[in-house]
């Protein structure tokens, strides 16, 4: 009888052994995955099956932002950025043996293309009125022509993964380095390795190491530290800095900085001319030096330090320091100097009388700033402003919402007088902001939806960023770039407040492991990623 | 023996209550410094003689937040519970008076009322709220919305006490004997429902407590800076599992102690009643 429970007992003793040392690597996403359908992705954890199933025509390698190619060995535009002309690479499969070919890349962005497919992936190749056409020139060589030039064509094609046309499995069927072998509503997806995967290493070994991926659904980012402290999962994308400092503390190698990211917090005054706000206020925050003055008396490096333990920079303007190529290296932050602030209010008729801030009418100055419940550093941050600008006599009244009610705030409603938020700039080119800059957006937040540019100021934004989405060279475009990024500056309709740096976690057992503040900062690399025994 | 344990623990949590109010109403003469203030180069201190219970992750001096908090807590949840007290009296009590089509008719409304998902509503009526008003202003705004939706389950109970007490031989005989309206009422009806209505007041302090730590820990309590037992609990949502600190679940030991001392008193007025 004992022998008959000892079998089993040491069945299960040494696959709880095997799964700690075999290459599964594991990691956790927030939900379950809205859909698995490759063209359909589009929150993190439908990201994270496409990225790592998807296989691209070409990359944007996220250690040096350079374009590298991966399905299409080269690529050509012409005609001001309407065609793109793709050579492919022969002999690869997908991940039931289907070949390659441009059959393939011609399907793909015919179901992008879909309007009946709702692809949100398809959303920035629809630059104009009339159809996107394919053509098949060649068995490996296809040309994709536009209605009208598409902002950011290359890049656009690090995030379309590539459809089988022929495939039985059609959209399963992967041309990444893994395929989804299994999934649990709810608990977790299993990604098998793809043995068809055409990558291979310098030694002529075929990619990736791993032999599978295990991506956990787990709400709490408490429970995946947690998680992650046990050894249970060896990735953490995105760790919040009490969390970093304390693993820091325990162990310094559990975690890492990758470096400052696009991922910024804001300040903005409404300036839309919404009735619910009194013509003095709108008069304040409609004026560039009372704005500055707002600016300056915030201590950005104080919300740096206490907010984020130190692992984040006072921000600048819409690019972050990391974007190497457009961000515009003349610019400072903005200083810290209430005194100055305090003499440039003055200098615009505001007074103090018993430490309370007056303008030139004899109006208190008070505003709220609306901000996200539940959000722990962002009503920090709004309480650090409250007590900065109590110190030039602006009393704040810091309201926490809920999303959905902020948002209807925000751009339906306008009802509101300032807001705190976060904006996450993943895409490295300027077109990605042009929803936010153009005054005629509906996410030009300050004042969406103009139907003409309400100042000279957001008249010269709109005409160069116009003028860049247009212009074919990227050195002119960055010139026109910089010209926007120096009136974000001067004129502070966003007041920039921080950028927070990656914070990620990647366990010491996984090797090759180059974490990048670019999404998906841990696993960018998967198929180079490896796994090493505990221990070693 | 039972009633010896009884009348201590009555007096020490009517102690422990004293000493709370004691504290709170001299909060301003108590507290090293203002709910407010930002000591910026000792964040996360531990405690030490300028900071008794250390300071939050903001250098904020955790046991004036404490005694403010407390202030808040202790002077509103009575008064949010008065006021549902009093709507459950009106409701409650002119169902049990009146009977028939009008009691069907008002319970209909209380179990409306109690089918409501309060938390979602009061979430939304707090969306709706004018955003420039003061924290203090925002606070009662917060507990009255308490008080006034949280009156339906009390109703039930002075319903059913009301109605008991009408069809109770004394009242029979006090109408018999030409008592009648508003009389009536003043006379025979509420004195005998005080005890229900006491116990009803009672029960609802300590849930209107629990109700605005439950609306504080969701970030849409109290507003910035001002500190409440609800806003001040949130402290243990940010790496308290990894990093736990004593200092931090003083306020979660303080409210324990508030609401189990109101717990006792409470049960001492349903034996009273």
């Amino acid at each position: 009888m004992k022998r008959f429970v000892l079998f089993p007992l040491i069945v299960l003793i040494t696959a709880g052994a095997m799964a700690q040392s075999g290459s599964e690597l594991r990691f956790c996403v927030r939900s379950e995955p809205k859909s698995l359908h490759p063209l359909l992705a589009e929150e993190e954890s439908s990201g994270a099956i496409v990225y790592l199933t998807g296989g691209v025509l070409l990359r944007v390698n996220r250690a040096t932002q350079e374009i590298e190619p991966e399905l299409a060995t080269s690529w050509k535009l012409s005609q001001e950025n309407r065609t793109i002309q793709f050579t492919l690479r022969s002999g690869a499969h997908f991940s039931d043996g289907t070949p390659f070919s441009a059959e393939d890349v011609a399907y793909t962005m015919q179901q992008l293309m879909d309007p009946n497919l709702h692809s949100p992936t398809g959303d920035a190749f629809r630059s104009g009125e009339g159809k996107v056409t394919t053509k098949v020139i060649a068995p490996l060589r296809v040309e994709i022509a536009f209605p009208a030039p598409v902002a950011n064509l290359v890049r656009l094609f690090d995030t379309v993964p590539i459809l089988s046309a022929h495939s039985p499995q059609k959209e399963m069927a992967a041309l990444g380095p893994f395929y989804i072998a299994e999934h649990k509503a709810g608990t977790y997806i299993l990604l098998k390795r793809n043995p068809y995967y055409w990558k291979k290493d310098a030694q002529g070994k075929q990619l990736p190491y791993l032999d599978a991926v295990r991506v956990e659904i787990q709400q709490s980012r408490e429970i995946e530290a947690l998680r992650y402290k046990r050894g249970e999962v060896h990735l953490i994308n995105v760790v919040l800095p009490d969390i970093f400092e304390s693993f820091g503390a325990d162990n310094s190698s559990l975690v890492r900085d990758a470096g400052v990211s696009g991922d910024a917090e804001q300040l903005w005054f409404n300036q839309s001319p919404a009735k619910s706000i009194p013509a003095y206020k709108h008069a304040w925050f409609t004026s560039t030096s009372f704005r500055r003055a707002v600016s300056e008396a915030i201590n950005r490096a104080d919300m740096a330090r206490i907010i984020y333990h130190g692992h984040a920079q006072p921000a600048i303007g819409p690019v972050f320091a990391g974007n190497k190529f457009w961000v515009n290296n003349k610019l400072k932050p903005h200083p810290y100097n209430p005194s100055e602030a305090l003499r440039s209010l003055k200098g615009d008729g505001f007074r103090q009388e018993n430490g309370q801030l007056l303008d030139k009418l004899g109006n208190p100055v008070e505003f709220s700033i609306i901000t996200n419940a539940g959000n722990h550093a962002r009503e920090s941050m709004a309480a650090m402003v409250q007590q900065d600008l109590a110190k030039i006599g602006i009393k704040v009244n810091v309201v926490t919402l809920d999303f959905h009610s902020l948002i209807e705030r925000i751009s339906d409603t306008f009802d509101y007088e300032a807001c705190l938020l976060g904006m996450l700039n993943a895409d490295l080119d300027p077109n990605s902001q042009m929803n936010i800059w153009l005054s005629s957006e509906p996410n030009h937040q300050w004042y969406p939806s103009q139907k003409t540019p309400a100042t000279p100021w957001e008249a010269e934004i709109d005409r160069l960023m116009r003028a860049q989405a247009s212009a074919t060279d990227d050195h002119q475009r960055k010139e026109l770039w910089d010209r926007v990024q120096e009136i974000a500056w001067e004129q502070e309709p966003f007041i920039y407040l921080v950028n927070k740096d990656a914070l990620v976690a990647v366990a010491p057992t996984v090797k090759n492991a180059r974490p990048s503040p670019l999404y998906p900062q841990t696993y960018w690399n998967v198929e180079e990623l490896a796994l090493a025994p505990a221990g070693h | 023996m039972t009633g010896r344990e009884t009348t201590w623990t009555q007096k020490l949590a009517v102690g422990l209550l004293a000493a709370a109010l004691f504290a709170t109403l001299f909060a301003g003469y108590l507290a090293p410094s203002g709910y407010q203030t930002q000591f910026r180069e000792a964040t996360n201190a531990r405690s030490s003689t300028g900071h008794l219970l250390g300071t939050d992750d903001l250098g904020r001096d955790r046991f004036s937040r404490v005694l403010y908090g407390m202030r808040i807590s202790l002077f509103l949840a009575p008064l949010a519970a008065a006021l549902s007290t009093l709507l459950a009296a009106l409701v409650g009590g002119l169902a049990g008076y009146l009977g028939g089509t009008a009691e069907r008719c008002c319970l209909f409304v209380v179990d409306l009322f109690l089918s409501i998902p309060w938390l979602f509503l009061l979430i939304t009526v707090r969306a709706l709220l004018p955003l420039n008003i003061s924290p203090q202003a925002s606070v009662l705004t917060t507990f009255l919305l308490l008080g006034i939706l949280g009156w339906a389950a009390s109703a039930r109970v002075i319903c059913a006490g009301a109605r008991n007490l009408m069809a109770s031989d004394f009242l029979w005989l006090a109408r018999a004997s030409g008592f009648s309206g508003a009389k009536l009422v003043r006379l025979h009806l509420l004195p005998n429902l005080r005890p229900a209505l006491l116990a009803q007041f009672a029960i609802s302090i300590p849930v209107f407590i629990i109700a605005e730590a439950n609306l504080g820990a969701l970030g849409l309590g109290v507003s910035e800076p001002l500190p409440s037992l609800g806003s001040l609990l949130r402290e243990l949502q940010s790496g308290v599992l990894l990093h736990p600190s004593p200092w931090q679940f003083v306020p979660l030991a303080v409210l324990l102690v508030v609401v189990g001392c109101f717990q006792i008193l409470i049960n001492q007025l349903e034996v009273t009643a």
